[in-house]
């Protein structure tokens, strides 16, 4: 008989197919469980670790549900006002032009009170990577109305359901972004299900390499979920993005670079 | 050191000697009395000279927030604006602050309320020195008289801003940010390099290497206890920075029997008033603050052991009259007299002031 296999005997280095990229802390995440933030934390950790480029890589936190974001990266990290990631992405790269430099924002923070921030850092088409997640919702400050919410969508300030002629429209801001000259690259991308996963951190990692070229702001929408602020389980809030929130973010690149 | 004489606005001496302080970036937003700092800046080509960097931000907000992301990479960065543009700024300082990094921020303060008008004030005296944003912060104010001094104010604002890694305000006011006088300028000095920045600002946000844990930059910490002790450590430097950083002048101060005090625009006038009343036979004194924060409080409560009154003459509602009368503790009569919304006192309503609220009182 077969000698039975002990966990040690699993575990030597010639078997192990994946583990934990090396850019992310051991520190526990604190996001809800089903939430994509820690999915989306890890590609980029991944993407930066596949590029080597860690000790040349500054990234920017928001305010919003990813505020903690720096206890995840093993990077050095900033932590931006509310909205002004953009701003302070742009003083960092405008005096380490060599360095890669990101930011790591929410609807909230980067469509609503980032606004400007976020326009014109696009327009001036710093050389920085915008990582933006869409979950239509204002997660952190306990589920209120986002500049992304959908039409009819409840959150606790439209406890009836977003209502367009009261509380204005929702805004596409990737797709306004994709108008500026100065952005490079736009992208919309998900993390709900391994290929996804697997789609974002190409387009994740083709976004944080364009800034060698110089050419432009890169932007990579990712369309989440937010199950504790749906008040939804993960697979049901996972399902509603699908039958939601995609036709009206609709996933793929919307911008492409024309020198390829 | 050899410096050079140029006759310039003081808007243009702040500027040119930010460059040569090895300033790396500038970062501002037009609005008047100021914008000759950035227009300044830009015609002298400084990516050709220094290698130093400007941009013309969005907003205020955003410009503050190009210094914290430069601040923050250990960077010697600058702004400059006027009040209404200070005040959309304040969010930005108290995280600065709050994440101890250091910077300058010029304020050419005009008259406010609101838009105000475009006239020298100095009505940002607690905004500047009080805090201006929220929490418990400060910032080193230092309060230039002449062109020269805005000069001299940003080679010692980028000193003690990375001394302490405290965001530093000159606050000016449209006269000085205006008016021409010559300066004598230092020689320029090199910018750091990164390799100098990691050596000399273990904090900066330069990459993390191998060799060291990340740096992170951020006023946020959520436990209560921690964020106590995030408190008492601020308050620790700003108890140092009291003890250390004290300027002021005094003018006929030695025989004194009267006192005025006043800083910027006003202690010109002031400086008319002492010359004016001593032909008359008032022995006056003016005491001058170069820091508004830390505030000359030894200063005063010695003077104020030695004249019969103190009149504070300040161009707003009377502001800095507050941090007197807490100096003075109650000794002796301390009053103010003021105009405001643009208006610079004339030396003969200051004189007549000072004898009917302190002399005649
Ligand atoms: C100036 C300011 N206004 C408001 C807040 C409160 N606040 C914190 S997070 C947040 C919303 C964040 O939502 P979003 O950017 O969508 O990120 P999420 O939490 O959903 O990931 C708000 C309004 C703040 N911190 N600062």
């Amino acid at each position: 008989m077969a000698e039975q296999l002990t966990k040690e005997d699993i575990r030597k280095e010639a078997n192990i197919v994946y583990k934990k990229t090396e850019v992310l802390t051991d520190n526990v995440l604190h996001y809800c469980p089903g939430c994509g933030h820690g999915t989306i934390h890890r590609i980029i950790a991944e993407v930066i670790e596949e590029m080597d480029i860690q000790s040349e890589t500054i990234g920017i936190a928001p305010v919003g549900c990813s505020v903690l974001a720096y206890n995840y990266f093993d990077l050095d990290m900033h932590e931006a006002a509310h909205g002004r990631a953009p701003a302070v992405a742009t003083g960092i790269k405008r005096l380490l032009p060599n360095k890669y430099v990101f930011t790591y924002q929410g609807d909230g923070d980067l469509a609503a009170i980032g606004t400007a921030e976020t326009i014109h850092a696009c327009n001036r088409g710093e050389n920085i990577t915008i990582i933006f997640v869409n979950n239509g919702i204002y997660g952190m400050t306990g589920g209120q109305m986002a500049p992304t919410t959908l039409e009819g969508m409840k959150s606790s300030t439209t406890p009836y359901g977003r209502n367009i002629k009261q509380m204005g429209n929702p805004l596409k801001m990737t797709e306004l972004v994709a108008q500026l000259p100065g952005t490079y690259f736009v992208t919309r991308q998900a993390v709900h299900t391994p290929a996804y996963v697997r789609k974002a951190k190409k387009a994740i990692k083709k976004a944080i390499q364009y800034q060698e070229r110089e050419k432009g702001l890169s932007f990579v929408e990712v369309v989440s979920n937010c199950n504790s602020g749906w008040k939804m389980t993960p697979v049901q809030a996972n399902k509603w993005m699908e039958e939601n929130m995609f036709p009206f973010y609709p996933l793929g690149d919307i911008k492409v670079p024309e020198d390829k | 050191m050899k410096r050079e004489l140029r006759l310039m606005k003081g808007n243009e001496a702040v500027a040119e000697a930010a460059i040569r302080a090895g300033c790396d970036g500038y970062f501002g937003y037009p609005i008047t009395p100021q914008s000759e700092v950035m227009e300044y800046i830009t015609a002298e080509k400084p990516e050709e000279r220094t290698g130093m960097v400007v941009l013309q931000a969005e907003s205020e907000v955003a410009s503050i927030n190009m210094l914290y992301g430069g601040a923050g990479a250990g960077k010697k960065v600058m702004t400059s604006s006027s009040s209404p543009g200070i005040s959309l700024m304040q969010e930005g300082i108290s995280y600065i602050a709050g994440a101890e990094l250091p910077c300058l921020i010029v304020n050419v303060v005009r008259g406010g309320p609101g838009l105000g008008t475009i006239q020298p004030s100095q009505a940002d005296y607690f905004q500047s020195t009080k805090g201006g944003g929220h929490g418990d912060y400060k910032l080193i104010t230092l309060a230039p008289a002449s062109v020269q001094e805005m000069a001299d104010h940003a080679t010692l604002g980028f000193k003690l801003a990375f001394k302490y890694r405290n965001p530093v305000m000159i606050q000016s006011d449209g006269a000085i940010g205006q008016m021409m006088e010559k300066v004598e300028l230092d020689e320029q000095e090199e910018r750091l390099t990164d390799d100098q920045i990691k050596e000399q600002y273990p904090w900066a946000t330069l990459g993390k290497t191998p060799d060291r844990e990340r740096n992170i930059i951020t006023s946020l910490e959520l436990d209560p206890a921690k964020q106590e002790q995030i408190n008492l450590k601020l308050q620790k430097k700003y108890r140092e920075i009291e003890k250390n950083e004290v300027l002021s002048e005094e003018i006929e101060c030695d025989d004194a029997e009267y006192l005025l005090v006043a800083f910027g625009t006003s202690s010109r006038i002031c400086q008319k008033v002492v010359k004016m009343a001593r032909d008359e036979g008032i022995k006056l004194g003016l005491l001058r603050p170069i820091t508004l924060y830390p505030f000359p409080v030894k200063e005063v409560a010695r003077l104020a052991g030695q004249v019969k009154g103190i009149l504070s003459v300040e161009m707003n509602a009377g502001q800095m009259v507050e941090d007197i009368r807490l100096a003075v503790n109650g000794k002796i009569p301390v009053e103010y007299f003021g105009r405001f919304g643009g208006i610079i006192p004339s030396s003969t309503e200051v004189l007549e002031a000072l004898k009917q609220k302190i002399i005649g009182g």
